[in-house]
Protein backbone atom coordinates (compact mmCIF):
# COMPACT_ATOMS: atom_id res chain seq x y z
CA UNK A 1 0.00 0.00 0.00
CA UNK A 2 2.68 2.49 0.87
CA UNK A 3 4.75 1.65 -1.90
CA UNK A 4 1.61 2.19 -4.44
CA UNK A 5 1.47 5.74 -3.09
CA UNK A 6 4.84 6.30 -3.34
CA UNK A 7 5.23 5.03 -6.91
CA UNK A 8 2.07 7.10 -7.75
CA UNK A 9 3.67 10.47 -6.38
CA UNK A 10 7.06 9.82 -7.43
CA UNK A 11 5.86 9.43 -10.45
CA UNK A 12 3.71 12.40 -10.43
CA UNK A 13 6.71 14.30 -9.45
CA UNK A 14 8.65 12.87 -12.29
CA UNK A 15 6.39 13.74 -15.05
CA UNK A 16 6.65 17.21 -13.65
CA UNK A 17 10.56 17.08 -14.54
CA UNK A 18 9.80 15.84 -17.71
CA UNK A 19 7.59 18.51 -18.24
CA UNK A 20 9.77 21.31 -16.82
CA UNK A 21 12.84 20.06 -19.27
CA UNK A 22 10.38 20.72 -22.30
CA UNK A 23 9.25 23.91 -21.03
CA UNK A 24 12.77 24.67 -21.12
CA UNK A 25 13.25 23.91 -24.64
CA UNK A 26 9.90 25.77 -25.37
CA UNK A 27 11.64 28.44 -24.20
CA UNK A 28 14.97 28.23 -25.98
CA UNK A 29 15.70 30.24 -29.20
CA UNK A 30 14.69 28.04 -32.23
CA UNK A 31 17.21 26.45 -34.53
CA UNK A 32 15.53 26.98 -37.92
CA UNK A 33 17.62 28.59 -40.60
CA UNK A 34 15.16 31.03 -42.76
CA UNK A 35 17.28 30.30 -45.22
CA UNK A 36 16.36 32.75 -48.08
CA UNK A 37 16.16 35.77 -45.78
CA UNK A 38 19.52 34.72 -43.69
CA UNK A 39 21.49 34.28 -47.20
CA UNK A 40 23.52 37.53 -46.13
CA UNK A 41 24.14 36.59 -42.37
CA UNK A 42 23.90 33.09 -42.20
CA UNK A 43 26.99 31.34 -40.64
CA UNK A 44 28.18 28.04 -42.74
CA UNK A 45 30.63 25.55 -40.64
CA UNK A 46 34.11 26.10 -41.58
CA UNK A 47 34.63 22.40 -42.48
CA UNK A 48 31.73 21.58 -44.47
CA UNK A 49 32.54 20.61 -48.14
CA UNK A 50 30.41 22.16 -50.30
CA UNK A 51 32.53 22.48 -53.24
CA UNK A 52 36.27 21.69 -54.23
CA UNK A 53 38.20 24.64 -55.02
CA UNK A 54 41.93 25.64 -55.76
CA UNK A 55 43.26 28.88 -54.05
CA UNK A 56 44.76 31.21 -55.95
CA UNK A 57 46.88 33.90 -54.48
CA UNK A 58 47.24 37.26 -55.52
CA UNK A 59 49.49 37.15 -58.50
CA UNK A 60 47.14 34.72 -59.77
CA UNK A 61 49.02 31.55 -58.93
CA UNK A 62 48.14 28.00 -57.53
CA UNK A 63 50.11 25.55 -56.20
CA UNK A 64 49.16 22.61 -58.42
CA UNK A 65 51.85 20.70 -60.22
CA UNK A 66 49.44 18.57 -62.65
CA UNK A 67 50.94 15.46 -60.94
CA UNK A 68 47.82 13.68 -61.01
CA UNK A 69 47.76 12.25 -57.68
CA UNK A 70 44.22 13.64 -56.95
CA UNK A 71 42.40 12.57 -60.28
CA UNK A 72 44.31 8.80 -59.60
CA UNK A 73 42.63 8.79 -56.19
CA UNK A 74 39.18 9.98 -56.53
CA UNK A 75 36.55 6.96 -56.78
CA UNK A 76 34.64 8.50 -58.70
CA UNK A 77 36.77 9.79 -61.79
CA UNK A 78 35.58 13.65 -61.05
CA UNK A 79 38.85 14.97 -61.34
CA UNK A 80 40.48 15.02 -64.82
CA UNK A 81 44.13 16.54 -64.95
CA UNK A 82 45.65 17.40 -68.30
CA UNK A 83 49.36 18.51 -68.84
CA UNK A 84 51.32 20.65 -70.89
CA UNK A 85 54.64 19.72 -71.63
CA UNK A 86 56.84 23.12 -71.71
CA UNK A 87 60.17 24.15 -72.09
CA UNK A 88 61.74 26.66 -69.92
CA UNK A 89 64.56 29.14 -70.66
CA UNK A 90 67.42 27.19 -69.60
CA UNK A 91 66.02 24.39 -72.31
CA UNK A 92 64.50 22.28 -69.60
CA UNK A 93 61.64 20.02 -70.25
CA UNK A 94 59.24 20.63 -67.39
CA UNK A 95 55.52 19.66 -66.81
CA UNK A 96 52.66 22.09 -66.22
CA UNK A 97 48.83 22.10 -65.22
CA UNK A 98 47.04 22.61 -68.21
CA UNK A 99 43.16 22.59 -67.41
CA UNK A 100 42.43 21.29 -64.18
CA UNK A 101 38.71 19.66 -64.44
CA UNK A 102 36.14 19.11 -61.52
CA UNK A 103 32.65 17.21 -61.87
CA UNK A 104 30.44 18.17 -59.55
CA UNK A 105 27.86 16.55 -60.57
CA UNK A 106 29.50 13.44 -60.08
CA UNK A 107 31.90 14.12 -56.87
CA UNK A 108 30.80 12.18 -53.61
CA UNK A 109 32.73 14.96 -51.22
CA UNK A 110 34.78 12.31 -49.88
CA UNK A 111 37.83 14.40 -49.49
CA UNK A 112 40.08 11.80 -50.52
CA UNK A 113 41.21 14.16 -53.34
CA UNK A 114 42.58 17.00 -51.06
CA UNK A 115 43.78 14.54 -48.32
CA UNK A 116 46.14 13.57 -50.89
CA UNK A 117 47.09 16.08 -52.48
CA UNK A 118 50.90 16.48 -51.99
CA UNK A 119 51.10 19.85 -52.62
CA UNK A 120 48.09 20.73 -50.63
CA UNK A 121 46.77 22.91 -53.69
CA UNK A 122 42.49 22.43 -54.26
CA UNK A 123 40.72 22.86 -50.52
CA UNK A 124 36.90 23.31 -49.63
CA UNK A 125 34.58 25.99 -49.91
CA UNK A 126 31.75 26.22 -47.94
CA UNK A 127 29.27 27.12 -51.08
CA UNK A 128 26.53 25.13 -51.18
CA UNK A 129 24.41 26.40 -53.94
CA UNK A 130 25.29 25.03 -56.73
CA UNK A 131 21.62 24.23 -58.68
CA UNK A 132 22.17 25.09 -62.08
CA UNK A 133 19.47 24.30 -65.29
CA UNK A 134 21.83 22.46 -67.57
CA UNK A 135 24.55 19.76 -66.43
CA UNK A 136 27.71 20.70 -68.29
CA UNK A 137 27.70 23.45 -65.95
CA UNK A 138 28.63 21.19 -62.90
CA UNK A 139 31.85 20.53 -64.40
CA UNK A 140 34.66 23.56 -63.69
CA UNK A 141 38.15 24.25 -64.17
CA UNK A 142 39.40 25.08 -60.64
CA UNK A 143 42.80 26.66 -62.51
CA UNK A 144 41.62 30.22 -63.22
CA UNK A 145 42.49 30.83 -66.92
CA UNK A 146 45.80 32.43 -66.98
CA UNK A 147 47.25 31.05 -63.77
CA UNK A 148 50.74 29.33 -63.34
CA UNK A 149 51.82 27.70 -60.70
CA UNK A 150 53.76 29.15 -57.84
CA UNK A 151 57.16 29.38 -58.11
CA UNK A 152 58.53 27.97 -54.82
CA UNK A 153 60.84 30.15 -52.96
CA UNK A 154 64.95 28.93 -53.87
CA UNK A 155 66.12 27.50 -51.02
CA UNK A 156 63.60 24.94 -50.40
CA UNK A 157 65.06 22.42 -52.31
CA UNK A 158 68.05 22.54 -50.26
CA UNK A 159 66.51 21.63 -47.50
CA UNK A 160 64.50 18.55 -47.54
CA UNK A 161 63.02 18.53 -44.03
CA UNK A 162 60.77 21.10 -44.87
CA UNK A 163 59.77 19.41 -47.87
CA UNK A 164 58.78 16.41 -45.14
CA UNK A 165 56.92 19.20 -43.05
CA UNK A 166 54.69 20.05 -46.49
CA UNK A 167 52.39 16.33 -46.28
CA UNK A 168 52.03 16.58 -42.19
CA UNK A 169 50.55 20.50 -42.72
CA UNK A 170 48.25 18.11 -45.44
CA UNK A 171 46.73 15.74 -42.81
CA UNK A 172 46.55 17.74 -40.17
CA UNK A 173 43.87 19.93 -42.67
CA UNK A 174 42.05 17.40 -43.70
CA UNK A 175 41.23 15.81 -41.01
CA UNK B 1 -22.12 45.45 -21.35
CA UNK B 2 -21.30 46.71 -25.54
CA UNK B 3 -18.89 44.06 -25.72
CA UNK B 4 -20.62 41.36 -25.11
CA UNK B 5 -22.43 39.30 -27.72
CA UNK B 6 -25.76 38.34 -25.89
CA UNK B 7 -26.78 41.66 -26.77
CA UNK B 8 -26.44 41.16 -30.63
CA UNK B 9 -27.92 38.21 -29.94
CA UNK B 10 -31.04 40.09 -28.72
CA UNK B 11 -30.76 42.64 -31.49
CA UNK B 12 -31.20 39.92 -33.81
CA UNK B 13 -33.77 38.06 -32.10
CA UNK B 14 -35.97 41.56 -31.56
CA UNK B 15 -35.18 42.57 -35.37
CA UNK B 16 -36.73 39.05 -36.61
CA UNK B 17 -39.59 39.28 -34.40
CA UNK B 18 -40.76 42.79 -35.71
CA UNK B 19 -39.84 42.53 -39.18
CA UNK B 20 -41.62 38.48 -39.45
CA UNK B 21 -45.40 37.61 -38.09
CA UNK B 22 -45.19 34.23 -37.76
CA UNK B 23 -43.59 33.20 -34.59
CA UNK B 24 -42.62 29.65 -36.13
CA UNK B 25 -40.56 31.22 -39.21
CA UNK B 26 -38.94 33.24 -36.89
CA UNK B 27 -37.64 30.21 -34.66
CA UNK B 28 -37.05 28.33 -37.48
CA UNK B 29 -34.69 31.32 -39.28
CA UNK B 30 -32.88 31.39 -35.66
CA UNK B 31 -32.22 27.96 -35.57
CA UNK B 32 -30.89 27.85 -38.68
CA UNK B 33 -28.89 30.76 -37.91
CA UNK B 34 -27.76 29.18 -34.65
CA UNK B 35 -27.21 25.74 -36.70
CA UNK B 36 -24.70 27.96 -39.63
CA UNK B 37 -22.69 29.85 -36.89
CA UNK B 38 -21.84 26.69 -34.48
CA UNK B 39 -20.83 25.14 -38.00
CA UNK B 40 -18.71 27.41 -38.87
CA UNK B 41 -17.41 27.80 -35.20
CA UNK B 42 -16.70 24.37 -35.35
CA UNK B 43 -14.31 24.58 -38.44
CA UNK B 44 -12.95 27.79 -37.57
CA UNK B 45 -11.59 25.98 -34.19
CA UNK B 46 -10.16 22.92 -36.07
CA UNK B 47 -8.89 25.54 -38.38
CA UNK B 48 -6.84 27.34 -35.70
CA UNK B 49 -6.07 24.48 -33.27
CA UNK B 50 -4.44 22.98 -36.50
CA UNK B 51 -2.15 26.22 -36.90
CA UNK B 52 -1.86 26.40 -33.09
CA UNK B 53 -0.41 22.51 -33.24
CA UNK B 54 1.93 22.96 -35.57
CA UNK B 55 3.41 26.37 -34.17
CA UNK B 56 3.83 24.95 -30.22
CA UNK B 57 4.90 21.43 -31.51
CA UNK B 58 7.71 23.32 -33.63
CA UNK B 59 8.60 25.41 -30.39
CA UNK B 60 8.82 22.40 -28.23
CA UNK B 61 11.19 21.03 -30.76
CA UNK B 62 12.99 24.13 -31.42
CA UNK B 63 12.10 24.63 -34.80
CA UNK B 64 10.32 28.17 -36.13
CA UNK B 65 7.09 25.80 -37.37
CA UNK B 66 5.27 26.78 -40.72
CA UNK B 67 6.47 29.84 -41.59
CA UNK B 68 5.83 30.96 -45.37
CA UNK B 69 2.38 30.97 -46.50
CA UNK B 70 1.31 34.67 -45.14
CA UNK B 71 2.86 35.77 -41.58
CA UNK B 72 3.84 33.40 -39.90
CA UNK B 73 2.32 30.84 -41.56
CA UNK B 74 -0.88 31.39 -40.68
CA UNK B 75 -2.07 31.16 -44.30
CA UNK B 76 -0.87 27.33 -44.10
CA UNK B 77 -3.85 25.59 -42.81
CA UNK B 78 -5.92 26.57 -45.65
CA UNK B 79 -3.85 25.32 -48.05
CA UNK B 80 -3.89 22.11 -46.05
CA UNK B 81 -7.73 22.30 -45.89
CA UNK B 82 -8.13 23.63 -49.59
CA UNK B 83 -5.18 20.25 -50.62
CA UNK B 84 -7.37 17.83 -48.45
CA UNK B 85 -10.68 18.73 -49.96
CA UNK B 86 -9.84 18.39 -53.53
CA UNK B 87 -7.86 15.02 -52.68
CA UNK B 88 -9.27 12.11 -54.26
CA UNK B 89 -11.52 9.14 -51.89
CA UNK B 90 -10.07 6.52 -52.71
CA UNK B 91 -12.94 3.54 -52.57
CA UNK B 92 -11.69 0.27 -51.42
CA UNK B 93 -13.07 -3.09 -52.93
CA UNK B 94 -13.86 -6.27 -50.25
CA UNK B 95 -15.29 -3.67 -47.35
CA UNK B 96 -18.34 -2.57 -46.01
CA UNK B 97 -19.14 0.70 -48.07
CA UNK B 98 -22.04 2.06 -45.21
CA UNK B 99 -20.08 1.54 -42.34
CA UNK B 100 -17.11 3.17 -43.82
CA UNK B 101 -18.35 6.45 -45.00
CA UNK B 102 -20.74 6.71 -41.87
CA UNK B 103 -17.39 6.01 -39.49
CA UNK B 104 -15.89 9.61 -40.10
CA UNK B 105 -19.48 11.00 -39.96
CA UNK B 106 -20.85 9.46 -36.78
CA UNK B 107 -17.21 10.77 -35.38
CA UNK B 108 -17.93 14.24 -36.64
CA UNK B 109 -21.53 14.26 -35.60
CA UNK B 110 -20.50 13.22 -31.88
CA UNK B 111 -18.26 16.15 -32.08
CA UNK B 112 -20.21 18.37 -33.40
CA UNK B 113 -23.29 17.90 -30.87
CA UNK B 114 -21.92 19.28 -27.93
CA UNK B 115 -20.81 22.33 -29.62
CA UNK B 116 -24.74 22.95 -28.77
CA UNK B 117 -24.38 21.53 -25.11
CA UNK B 118 -21.03 23.91 -24.52
CA UNK B 119 -21.57 28.04 -23.06
CA UNK B 120 -19.23 30.26 -25.14
CA UNK B 121 -20.17 33.52 -23.27
CA UNK B 122 -22.54 35.12 -20.98
CA UNK B 123 -26.28 34.03 -22.83
CA UNK B 124 -24.42 32.54 -25.66
CA UNK B 125 -25.33 28.99 -26.00
CA UNK B 126 -26.99 26.51 -28.15
CA UNK B 127 -29.59 24.79 -25.48
CA UNK B 128 -29.36 25.06 -21.86
CA UNK B 129 -30.29 21.87 -20.95
CA UNK B 130 -31.07 21.09 -16.62
CA UNK B 131 -28.55 17.78 -17.03
CA UNK B 132 -25.64 19.97 -19.64
CA UNK B 133 -22.59 18.34 -17.84
CA UNK B 134 -24.09 14.53 -18.36
CA UNK B 135 -25.19 15.75 -21.88
CA UNK B 136 -21.62 16.82 -22.75
CA UNK B 137 -20.44 13.76 -21.41
CA UNK B 138 -22.67 11.54 -23.20
CA UNK B 139 -22.57 12.72 -26.82
CA UNK B 140 -18.62 13.36 -26.96
CA UNK B 141 -18.60 10.16 -26.66
CA UNK B 142 -20.56 9.01 -29.41
CA UNK B 143 -16.99 9.76 -31.50
CA UNK B 144 -15.91 6.37 -30.59
CA UNK B 145 -18.83 4.23 -32.49
CA UNK B 146 -17.61 6.50 -35.49
CA UNK B 147 -14.20 4.97 -34.57
CA UNK B 148 -15.07 1.37 -34.06
CA UNK B 149 -16.85 1.67 -37.24
CA UNK B 150 -14.35 2.76 -39.10
CA UNK B 151 -11.87 0.31 -37.76
CA UNK B 152 -14.45 -2.62 -38.00
CA UNK B 153 -15.49 -1.49 -41.70
CA UNK B 154 -11.76 -1.08 -43.52
CA UNK B 155 -11.26 -4.65 -43.55
CA UNK B 156 -7.86 -4.24 -42.58
CA UNK B 157 -6.16 -5.77 -39.54
CA UNK B 158 -3.84 -2.54 -38.74
CA UNK B 159 -7.56 -0.51 -38.58
CA UNK B 160 -8.87 -3.02 -36.79
CA UNK B 161 -6.90 -3.25 -34.11
CA UNK B 162 -6.22 0.69 -33.55
CA UNK B 163 -10.02 0.58 -33.63
CA UNK B 164 -9.96 -2.20 -30.55
CA UNK B 165 -7.17 -0.14 -29.00
CA UNK B 166 -9.34 3.13 -28.95
CA UNK B 167 -12.32 1.20 -27.65
CA UNK B 168 -10.76 0.03 -24.82
CA UNK B 169 -8.74 3.27 -23.84
CA UNK B 170 -11.87 5.47 -24.47
CA UNK B 171 -14.19 3.08 -22.55
CA UNK B 172 -11.99 2.83 -19.77
CA UNK B 173 -10.59 6.44 -19.47
CA UNK B 174 -14.49 8.14 -19.99
CA UNK B 175 -15.00 6.38 -16.02
CA UNK B 176 -12.11 8.96 -14.38
CA UNK B 177 -13.45 11.84 -16.49
CA UNK B 178 -17.38 11.05 -15.35
CA UNK B 179 -15.95 10.52 -11.97
CA UNK B 180 -13.92 14.01 -11.69
CA UNK B 181 -17.33 15.47 -13.48
CA UNK B 182 -19.09 13.90 -11.01
CA UNK B 183 -17.16 15.74 -8.06
CA UNK B 184 -18.03 18.78 -9.66
CA UNK B 185 -21.26 18.34 -9.77
CA UNK B 186 -21.49 17.78 -5.87
CA UNK B 187 -19.92 20.92 -5.15
CA UNK B 188 -22.44 22.93 -7.47
CA UNK B 189 -25.27 20.77 -6.96
CA UNK B 190 -26.58 20.80 -10.52
CA UNK B 191 -26.25 19.51 -13.96
CA UNK B 192 -27.24 22.84 -15.41
CA UNK B 193 -24.31 24.36 -16.73
CA UNK B 194 -26.01 28.10 -16.14
CA UNK B 195 -26.57 27.54 -12.49
CA UNK B 196 -22.74 26.10 -12.59
CA UNK B 197 -21.88 29.26 -14.22
CA UNK B 198 -23.83 31.41 -11.47
CA UNK B 199 -22.29 28.92 -8.63
CA UNK B 200 -19.04 30.34 -10.19
CA UNK B 201 -19.57 33.67 -10.20
CA UNK B 202 -17.81 35.06 -7.55
CA UNK B 203 -15.30 32.21 -7.40
CA UNK B 204 -14.11 29.66 -9.51
CA UNK B 205 -14.73 25.97 -8.13
CA UNK B 206 -10.97 24.80 -8.57
CA UNK B 207 -10.98 28.06 -5.78
CA UNK B 208 -13.87 27.04 -3.58
CA UNK B 209 -12.43 23.52 -3.03
CA UNK B 210 -8.96 23.78 -3.92
CA UNK B 211 -7.73 20.44 -3.05
CA UNK B 212 -10.52 17.75 -3.91
CA UNK B 213 -11.07 19.87 -7.42
CA UNK B 214 -7.60 19.94 -8.44
CA UNK B 215 -6.91 16.03 -7.71
CA UNK B 216 -10.32 16.30 -10.48
CA UNK B 217 -8.71 18.56 -12.58
CA UNK B 218 -5.69 16.34 -12.78
CA UNK B 219 -7.56 13.53 -13.44
CA UNK B 220 -10.02 15.02 -16.33
CA UNK B 221 -7.18 16.16 -18.20
CA UNK B 222 -5.47 13.12 -17.97
CA UNK B 223 -8.89 11.22 -19.02
CA UNK B 224 -10.06 13.24 -21.61
CA UNK B 225 -6.34 13.78 -23.03
CA UNK B 226 -6.47 9.97 -23.54
CA UNK B 227 -10.13 10.50 -24.94
CA UNK B 228 -8.53 12.32 -27.61
CA UNK B 229 -5.92 9.86 -28.89
CA UNK B 230 -3.26 11.56 -28.59
CA UNK B 231 0.20 11.38 -27.40
CA UNK B 232 1.28 9.59 -24.77
CA UNK B 233 -2.06 7.53 -25.36
CA UNK B 234 -1.96 7.69 -29.03
CA UNK B 235 -1.23 3.91 -29.19
CA UNK B 236 -4.54 3.36 -31.78
CA UNK B 237 -2.87 5.58 -33.97
CA UNK B 238 0.84 4.29 -32.86
CA UNK B 239 2.13 4.80 -36.61
CA UNK B 240 5.35 2.50 -36.24
CA UNK B 241 3.22 -0.66 -35.18
CA UNK B 242 -0.16 0.10 -36.66
CA UNK B 243 0.47 2.63 -39.49
CA UNK B 244 -2.19 4.60 -38.68
CA UNK B 245 -4.31 3.13 -36.81
CA UNK B 246 -8.11 2.47 -37.43
CA UNK B 247 -8.18 5.70 -40.22
CA UNK B 248 -5.42 3.84 -41.84
CA UNK B 249 -7.70 3.42 -45.05
CA UNK B 250 -9.05 6.45 -45.87
CA UNK B 251 -8.37 9.24 -47.96
CA UNK B 252 -9.60 12.68 -49.03
CA UNK B 253 -12.38 14.50 -47.11
CA UNK B 254 -12.95 11.02 -45.09
CA UNK B 255 -9.85 11.15 -43.38
CA UNK B 256 -9.82 14.85 -43.02
CA UNK B 257 -13.39 14.55 -40.81
CA UNK B 258 -11.15 12.06 -38.56
CA UNK B 259 -8.54 14.98 -39.04
CA UNK B 260 -11.14 17.55 -37.78
CA UNK B 261 -13.20 15.82 -35.14
CA UNK B 262 -9.76 15.09 -33.56
CA UNK B 263 -8.86 18.99 -33.25
CA UNK B 264 -12.54 19.87 -32.05
CA UNK B 265 -12.37 16.94 -29.61
CA UNK B 266 -9.14 18.83 -28.29
CA UNK B 267 -11.23 21.85 -27.71
CA UNK B 268 -14.16 19.96 -26.47
CA UNK B 269 -12.73 18.74 -23.68
CA UNK B 270 -10.34 21.98 -22.62
CA UNK B 271 -13.97 24.08 -23.20
CA UNK B 272 -15.80 21.20 -20.76
CA UNK B 273 -12.63 21.50 -18.00
CA UNK B 274 -12.83 25.48 -18.38
CA UNK B 275 -16.67 25.60 -17.81
CA UNK B 276 -16.33 23.34 -14.73
CA UNK B 277 -13.53 24.05 -13.12
CA UNK B 278 -12.16 27.55 -14.19
CA UNK B 279 -15.38 29.00 -14.33
CA UNK B 280 -16.66 28.79 -18.02
CA UNK B 281 -17.22 32.50 -19.01
CA UNK B 282 -17.16 33.85 -15.47
CA UNK B 283 -13.70 36.93 -15.14
CA UNK B 284 -11.48 36.30 -12.39
CA UNK B 285 -12.90 37.36 -9.38
CA UNK B 286 -11.55 37.76 -5.77
CA UNK B 287 -14.32 38.11 -3.65
CA UNK B 288 -14.24 41.42 -1.53
CA UNK B 289 -12.13 43.23 -3.98
CA UNK B 290 -14.24 45.25 -5.55
CA UNK B 291 -12.00 47.47 -7.30
CA UNK B 292 -10.07 44.69 -8.77
CA UNK B 293 -13.46 42.76 -9.77
CA UNK B 294 -14.33 45.48 -11.83
CA UNK B 295 -10.91 45.69 -13.94
CA UNK B 296 -11.71 42.13 -14.61
CA UNK B 297 -14.86 42.30 -15.40
CA UNK B 298 -13.76 44.89 -18.23
CA UNK B 299 -13.02 42.02 -20.50
CA UNK B 300 -15.23 40.29 -22.48
CA UNK B 301 -16.92 37.19 -21.10
CA UNK B 302 -16.06 34.70 -24.48
CA UNK B 303 -12.46 35.87 -24.29
CA UNK B 304 -12.19 34.59 -20.86
CA UNK B 305 -13.46 31.88 -22.03
CA UNK B 306 -11.20 31.16 -25.14
CA UNK B 307 -7.88 32.41 -23.18
CA UNK B 308 -8.63 29.29 -20.34
CA UNK B 309 -9.81 26.96 -23.39
CA UNK B 310 -6.52 27.85 -24.95
CA UNK B 311 -4.64 27.54 -21.72
CA UNK B 312 -5.71 23.76 -21.47
CA UNK B 313 -4.94 22.86 -24.87
CA UNK B 314 -1.57 24.03 -24.70
CA UNK B 315 -1.37 21.95 -21.22
CA UNK B 316 -2.41 19.21 -23.42
CA UNK B 317 0.01 20.17 -26.52
CA UNK B 318 2.42 20.40 -23.72
CA UNK B 319 2.16 16.90 -22.65
CA UNK B 320 1.86 15.66 -26.38
CA UNK B 321 5.55 16.79 -26.82
CA UNK B 322 7.23 15.25 -23.60
CA UNK B 323 6.26 12.15 -22.66
CA UNK B 324 6.47 8.50 -24.85
CA UNK B 325 3.88 6.40 -25.80
CA UNK B 326 2.53 3.89 -23.38
CA UNK B 327 2.03 0.05 -23.65
CA UNK B 328 -1.78 -0.41 -23.41
CA UNK B 329 -0.65 -2.90 -20.55
CA UNK B 330 0.60 0.34 -19.07
CA UNK B 331 -2.23 2.38 -20.26
CA UNK B 332 -5.10 0.30 -18.33
CA UNK B 333 -3.20 0.29 -15.45
CA UNK B 334 -2.88 3.98 -14.95
CA UNK B 335 -6.63 3.66 -15.86
CA UNK B 336 -7.70 1.29 -13.32
CA UNK B 337 -5.34 0.74 -10.99
CA UNK B 338 -4.70 4.56 -10.03
CA UNK B 339 -6.93 7.13 -11.51
CA UNK B 340 -10.14 4.87 -10.89
CA UNK B 341 -9.40 4.78 -7.27
CA UNK B 342 -8.07 8.04 -6.89
CA UNK B 343 -11.25 9.82 -8.49
CA UNK B 344 -13.65 7.51 -6.18
CA UNK B 345 -11.69 8.57 -3.13
CA UNK B 346 -12.30 12.24 -4.62
CA UNK B 347 -16.11 12.27 -4.53
CA UNK B 348 -15.73 10.98 -1.02
CA UNK B 349 -13.04 13.49 -0.34
CA UNK B 350 -15.64 16.20 -2.21
CA UNK B 351 -18.90 15.33 -0.47
CA UNK B 352 -17.16 16.05 3.24
CA UNK B 353 -16.32 19.09 2.10
CA UNK B 354 -19.57 20.09 1.17
CA UNK B 355 -20.88 18.93 4.68
CA UNK B 356 -18.11 20.48 6.69
CA UNK B 357 -17.89 24.10 4.32
S1 LIG C 1 35.81 14.56 -52.92
FE1 LIG C 1 36.11 12.44 -53.52
S2 LIG C 1 34.77 12.21 -55.30
FE2 LIG C 1 34.96 14.40 -54.98
S3 LIG C 1 36.64 14.98 -56.30
FE3 LIG C 1 37.56 14.55 -54.31
S4 LIG C 1 38.18 12.41 -54.40
FE4 LIG C 1 36.77 12.75 -56.10
S1 LIG D 1 45.73 19.18 -57.04
FE1 LIG D 1 47.42 18.31 -55.93
S2 LIG D 1 47.29 16.12 -56.35
FE2 LIG D 1 45.96 17.12 -57.83
S3 LIG D 1 47.24 17.39 -59.61
FE3 LIG D 1 47.44 19.27 -58.44
S4 LIG D 1 49.20 18.95 -57.13
FE4 LIG D 1 48.64 16.96 -57.91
Amino acid sequence: MITYFKNVFSGLVNLCKGMYITMLQFCRPKVTEPYPENRKTRKQFERFRGELTMPHNDKNEHKCTGCGICAMNCPNQTITVTKNKVTTEDGKAKIELDQYLYDLGSCIFCGICTQVCPQNAIAWSTNFEHAVFTKSKLVKQLNKPGSKKEEKPAPVKAEPAEKKEAPKENNDKSE
Amino acid sequence: MSLELSGLINAIHEGLTGAIEAQWLVSLIEYVLVGAGLLALYALIALFLIIFERKICAWFQCRLGPNRVGPWGIFQVFADMLKIMFKEIIPLKHNDKLLFYAGPCIVVIGSFLTFGGLQFAEGVHGVDLNIGVFYLLAVSSISIVGVMLAGWSSNNKYALIGAMRSGAQVISFELSACLSMMAVVILGGSMNLSTLMEKQEDLWFIFQAPVPMLIAMVIYLIAAHAETNRGPFDLPEAESELTAGYHVEYSGMTFGYFYVAEYCNLFINAAIGALVFLGGWQAFHIPGCDGFNAVMDMCPSYVWFFLKCLFFIFMSLWVRWSFPRLRIDQLLHLEWKIMLPFSLFNILLVAVWVIIF
